[in-house]
C-alpha cells in the first residue's frame, strides 16, 4: 500500500523542500543585513524577467540537464557517478577535436559529429572506473572523483601545451571555425517572429538536451536494457539469477552515464565559448548530482530541476551584480536547496506521510 | 507495576496464581489505514502453559504480538498481565512487565560475545565487569536449569543459528521474563535443533514460565502446545485445547475451508533422462569445497527430491544448475552438455536450454521486490523475442499477459500493477512459479517451494508441481522440509556435506532413515 499519493511524492515534497530552503536562505540574507524580498525580486527579474535572463537560465539549465541525466541513469543501476565533471571536461576535448581538426560544411553536421565525439570521450572517461568497479570492486565514488582530478590535470596540460595555438596568450584552443558555430535561441526563434536576446548564450543544445531527456526516459522504462539496469540497481543477486551480468550492466550503464555527461560540452564548449577553455565545466558536473536527486532520477524531474538550478545560477549572478550580497552567498543558497531537496528528503517526507495516513484514516 | 521497581514486582509474579491468566487480552483492535490487522481479539493464556498462535501469513499474529510487546499501540482493547490491567507503550514497559520476545530475525550484535549480547541494554552501571560477572553466574544456573547450554565467551557470528536463538531466549530470561513470546522460532532450525528447542520450551513451562509460540506449522502446534488459538484475517477464529483438536481441523480453521494436507498423485511414469549430473564440484569464494563430486540423473516425468539440512550444498547445486555459480564436472540437459564455467554459464543460457528455476530465496533472487507483478512476470525472460521488438519491450502486452496469468494461478490480489513486495509470500511464490512453469521448460529447479507460504497456497503450489511432472517434465525439488520432500518426490536423494549420501524410492523412504542420512550416517543404500 502506498503511503501517500504519487503526486504528493513527486510534486509536493520537492515544493515544500524548496520553500524551506527559500525561507532559510531569506533568513541568511536578513542576517547579513539585506532585504530578502528585494533579493528574491532581483533574482526572478534577473533570471526570468527578460529574454536575456531566460537565455542565461536556459543555457545553464542545458548543462545541468546533461549532467543530471548522467547521474540519474547511473542511479538506476545504484551506481553513484560523481565523475560528471571530469567526463564533461573530456567531452569538451572530444568537441574541440571534432571542430578543430575536421572540416565541416554546415553546423548541423558538425553538431551531430560533435555530439558523438563528446559522448565517446565522456564515455571513455567513465570506462575505467566502471571496469574497476565491476571487476575489482574499487568503489565507483572514489574512482570517478579521482578521475575528475586527472581530467582537470590532463586538460590543463593540453591547453597550455599541444592544443594551444601558436602565440596564444591564454590556456585555450584556437577558436572553432565559423561553420561549426551553433545557432543561438535568437537565431532559432527569429524566423518565428519571436525576438530573443542576441547576447544570451542559450543555443540549440537546449533542444538536444530535451531530446536526451526523452531518449533516457525511453531507455529506462521502455527498453530491455533499461529493465536490466533497474533490476540490477534493485538487487544484484536477483540480476544474477535472471542472467543479467553485473559486470556488463555496470560497464554499459557507466558508459551511457559518462556519454551523457560528456554531451554537455556541445552546450558550453561548442555553443557558448566556441573554443575549449580551462575549467569550462564550472562545476556543472557536481550540480548534476543535486539535479538528479531533486528530479528523483526521472528524466522529466531532471528537466524541471535543471531549469530550477539554471534559475538559481543566473539569478544568483544578478544578485551578486546588483547588491552587496557576495557571490559566495549564492553558493550557500544553492547548497541549501541541495540540502533540503536531496539530503533532507526524509525530513519532509515522514511528517507528510503521517499527515496523509491520518487523512486517509479519517476518510476510511 | 512500574518500570522503576521491576524486582519488587517480580515477587508478585514469581508465584503465579494458576487460576489467573498470565496474559489476558480483551477486545484488541488495530488498523493500518483501511486494513484491519486485528479485529476485537480476546485471548487468555494461563500461566505455566505453552500457547500456540497459528494462522496464515498476514492473519495478524505478528501485529498482535507487537501490540503485546509495545511496538504498536492498539486502537482499542485492554491488556491484563497476571490479572492487573497494564498499558505497554514501548518494549521497555513490556520487559518490565515480564514479557520477553524472541524474534524471527535475531537482534544480536554479530561481533559481540554471547555474554556481551546478554547484558546489552541491561548493564547495571558504567563499568562492564560487574555486569558481565553477574551475567556469567546467572547464565550458568540457567544453563543447568533449562538445558540452555551456550559458551558465554563465543562470538555470535561464530556460532550456529540454533545457538543464536538460545542466546535470544537467555536474553529474555536474564531480564527475568515470565512470559516468553517466540515468533516462528523453527524457521531457521534443523530438525534436531528444533527438537532441542522444544525440550527447552517444555523445561521452561515446567518451571512455571508461560510461553506463546507463533507459527504456521501445524506439526509444531500439535507437538508442543497445550492450547492453541487460530487467527484468520485479523480475527481470532477459535481457541482450543491441543489434545482435543486435529491438524485437519486447525487447517480448516486457518484457511476457512477444507484443505488437503496430503498431495494426491499417481505413480510416476519416468521417460528418458533429462538432467544428467556427473561428478559436480564447487569451491566457494572462501576456498571451501561445497559440492564434492555430486552425480545423479532425473528423467522426464519424475520428481527427484533432494533432502538435507540447510547448508550442505543443496543451495550451491541449484545455483550451479541455474547458471549463477561456476562449477567443474559435467551436466547434460537432454544429452547436450551445458557450459559450467565459460561465457554461457549464465541464467539466460540456462533458460534457453530449457531449465526453469524457482530459487530458494524468492525475495532476494526470484523477484525484484520493487518491480510490479507484470514486470516480474518476464524477469529472466526479458530478452525473449516474444515480449518485445528489438531493444524495446511491449509493456502493454506483457501487462495483459501477466493479468491473465495471475488469474490462472489465483494470485491475490490479481492486480499486475502492484509491486511484488505488496503480495504475501504465497502469492509472490505463485508469481514466480507461473513465470517459470508457463514457458514449458524441460527441467524445473525448485528450491524451498513453500518456505514462508501459507497453507492454502502450499496446496496449490504442490498441485502445480505434480501437474508439471504429469506433463512429462523433470523436476529437481530441494527442500529442508522433510514432509514436503516425502509428499512430492518420486525418488529421494539425501545430500550431506556436499555429497549424495544415498537415494531411495519415495514409497520405501522412512523419515527415520532419511534423518540418519541427513545427519551424515550412511545406511548402506548409497548409490
Amino acid at each position: 500500500m502506498e503511503r501517500m499519493p504519487k503526486w504528493a511524492d513527486v510534486v509536493l515534497i520537492p515544493l515544500i523542500s524548496l520553500l524551506l530552503a527559500a525561507v532559510l536562505s531569506g533568513l541568511v540574507i536578513l542576517a547579513i543585513g539585506e532585504d530578502p524580498i528585494n533579493a528574491l525580486n532581483l533574482m526572478i527579474k534577473g533570471a526570468l524577467g527578460s529574454t536575456y535572463g531566460w537565455g542565461y537560465t536556459l543555457y545553464y539549465a542545458t548543462n545541468f540537464m546533461f549532467t543530471g541525466l548522467a547521474v540519474a541513469v547511473a542511479f538506476h543501476a545504484r551506481l553513484f557517478n560523481i565523475g560528471g565533471e571530469g567526463q564533461a571536461m573530456l567531452g569538451g576535448l572530444g568537441v574541440a577535436l571534432v571542430c578543430l581538426y575536421l572540416p565541416w560544411p554546415h553546423w548541423s553536421l558538425a553538431l551531430i559529429a560533435s555530439t558523438v565525439g563528446a559522448a565517446l570521450f565522456g564515455a571513455a572517461w567513465a570506462f575505467l572506473p566502471a571496469v574497476l568497479q565491476a571487476k575489482r570492486g574499487s568503489h565507483i565514488v572514489i574512482t570517478t572523483i579521482m578521475f575528475n582530478f586527472i581530467a582537470a590535470a590532463f586538460l590543463n596540460w593540453l591547453l597550455v601545451g599541444p592544443l594551444k595555438p601558436r602565440g596564444g596568450m591564454d590556456p585555450s584552443t584556437a577558436r572553432f571555425p565559423e561553420a561549426t558555430n551553433l545557432p543561438s535561441l535568437h537565431d532559432l526563434l527569429a524566423p518565428l517572429g519571436i525576438s530573443f536576446s542576441k547576447a544570451a548564450p542559450a543555443n540549440i543544445s537546449f533542444l538536444v538536451g530535451i531530446l536526451a531527456c526523452v531518449l533516457v526516459w525511453v531507455l529506462i522504462w521502455r527498453t530491455r536494457l533499461g529493465y536490466e539496469i533497474r533490476a540490477f540497481g534493485h538487487s544484484e543477486p536477483a540480476a544474477r539469477y535472471a542472467g543479467i551480468s553485473p559486470t556488463k550492466i555496470t560497464v554499459i550503464t557507466m558508459l551511457i552515464s559518462g556519454g551523457l555527461a560528456g554531451m554537455m560540452a556541445i552546450n558550453n564548449v561548442m555553443g557558448e565559448a566556441e573554443r575549449l577553455v580551462l575549467n569550462a565545466t564550472e562545476g556543472a558536473g557536481f550540480i548534476g548530482i543535486a539535479v538528479a536527486l531533486m528530479g528523483r532520477s526521472h528524466p522529466f524531474g531532471v528537466f524541471l530541476a535543471a531549469i530550477l538550478f539554471g534559475f538559481l545560477y543566473q539569478g544568483g549572478a544578478e544578485l551578486a551584480l546588483w547588491t552587496a550580497i557576495p557571490r559566495e552567498l549564492i553558493i550557500v543558497i544553492q547548497a541549501l536547496v541541495i540540502l533540503f531537496t536531496g539530503a533532507l528528503d526524509n525530513m519532509v517526507r515522514m511528517p507528510l506521510e503521517r499527515i496523509f495516513m491520518a487523512l486517509r484514516r479519517r476518510g476510511a | 507495576m512500574t518500570a522503576d521497581t521491576p524486582d519488587a514486582a517480580r515477587q508478585v509474579t514469581a508465584a503465579p496464581d494458576p487460576q489467573v491468566p498470565a496474559i489476558e487480552l480483551r477486545g484488541i483492535s488495530k488498523a493500518f489505514g483501511p486494513v484491519q490487522a486485528n479485529k476485537d481479539i480476546s485471548i487468555r493464556v494461563m500461566p505455566g502453559t505453552i500457547h500456540g498462535i497459528i494462522g496464515e501469513n498476514g492473519a495478524g499474529k505478528s501485529t498482535l504480538m507487537s501490540i503485546l510487546y509495545g511496538f504498536y499501540k492498539a486502537d482499542a482493547g485492554e491488556i491484563f498481565i497476571s490479572g492487573q490491567k497494564t498499558t505497554i507503550p514501548d518494549s521497555q514497559a513490556a520487559i518490565a512487565a515480564g514479557i520477553g520476545m524472541v524474534f524471527q530475525h535475531f537482534k544480536l550484535v554479530e561481533n559481540f560475545t554471547v555474554l556481551e549480547n546478554i547484558i546489552l541494554g541491561a548493564e547495571d552501571g558504567g563499568l562492564l565487569r560487574p555486569s558481565l560477572a553477574k551475567a556469567r553466574a546467572s547464565l550458568k544456573s540457567l544453563a543447568t536449569e533449562y538445558e540452555l547450554n551456550v559458551d558465554p565467551d563465543a562470538v555470535i557470528e561464530d556460532i550456529g543459528v540454533g545457538m543464536q536463538q538460545r542466546v535470544e531466549i537467555l536474553k529474555a530470561l536474564y531480564r527475568q521474563a515470565d512470559i516468553l513470546i517466540l515468533d516462528e522460532p523453527t524457521g531457521v532450525l534443523t530438525p534436531p535443533e528444533a527438537d532441542h528447542l522444544f525440550r527447552i520450551l517444555r523445561n521452561l513451562r515446567d518451571e512455571g514460565k508461560t510461553i506463546i509460540l507463533i507459527t504456521h506449522k501445524l506439526r509444531e502446534i500439535m507437538d508442543i502446545t497445550d492450547t492453541v488459538s487460530v487467527m484468520r484475517r485479523g480475527e481470532m477464529t477459535a481457541t482450543v485445547k491441543t489434545a482435543e483438536t486435529s491438524p485437519a481441523q486447525l487447517a480448516e480453521l486457518m484457511v476457512g475451508r477444507k484443505v488437503l494436507l496430503r498431495v494426491e498423485k499417481t505413480p510416476a511414469t519416468p521417460g528418458k533422462p533429462v538432467l544428467d549430473v556427473d561428478n559436480l564440484r564447487v569451491v566457494d569464494a572462501a576456498g571451501v569445497e561445497r559440492l564434492r563430486g555430486v552425480s545423479f540423473t532425473i528423467r522426464a516425468g519424475e520428481v527427484l527430491g533432494l533432502a538435507g539440512v540447510a547448508g550442505n550444498g543443496q543451495s550451491e547445486l541449484l545455483e550451479v544448475l541455474g547458471g549463477m555459480m561456476p562449477a567443474t564436472g559435467t551436466v547434460r540437459v537432454n544429452g547436450t552438455p551445458i557450459d559450467l564455467t565459460g561465457p554461457h554459464a549464465d541464467g539466460q543460457s540456462r533458460r534457453a536450454a530449457g531449465i526453469a528455476h524457482v530459487p530458494e530465496d524468492r525475495q532476494r533472487k526470484g523477484l525484484i521486490m520493487d518491480y510490479a507483478a507484470w514486470e516480474n512476470s518476464v524477469f529472466g525472460y526479458h530478452r525473449d523475442p516474444t515480449i518485445g521488438r528489438g531493444p524495446l519491450m511491449r509493456n502493454a502486452a506483457i501487462l495483459d499477459h501477466a493479468a491473465a496469468q495471475m488469474q490462472r494461478f489465483d494470485v491475490r490480489p490479481p492486480n499486475p500493477r502492484l509491486p511484488a513486495k505488496a503480495f504475501s509470500g504465497g502469492n509472490q511464490q505463485k508469481v514466480v512459479l507461473a513465470r517459470e512453469i508457463e514457458r514449458g521448460p524441460d527441467l524445473l529447479l525448485i528450491g524451498q517451494p513453500t518456505r514462508g507460504v501459507d497453507i492454502g497456497a502450499i496446496e496449490f503450489i504442490h498441485q502445480q508441481v505434480i501437474a508439471l511432472r504429469d506433463a512429462g517434465k523433470a523436476i529437481l525439488l530441494v527442500s529442508v522440509e522433510l514432509d514436503e520432500i516425502m509428499a512430492l518426490s518420486d525418488r529421494i536423494a539425501v545430500i550431506f556435506d556436499g555429497r549424495i549420501m544415498g537415494e531411495v524410492a519415495a514409497e520405501d523412504a522412512s523419515a527415520r532413515e532419511l534423518g540418519l542420512m541427513m545427519a551424515g550416517v550412511s545406511t548402506g543404500k548409497a548409490s
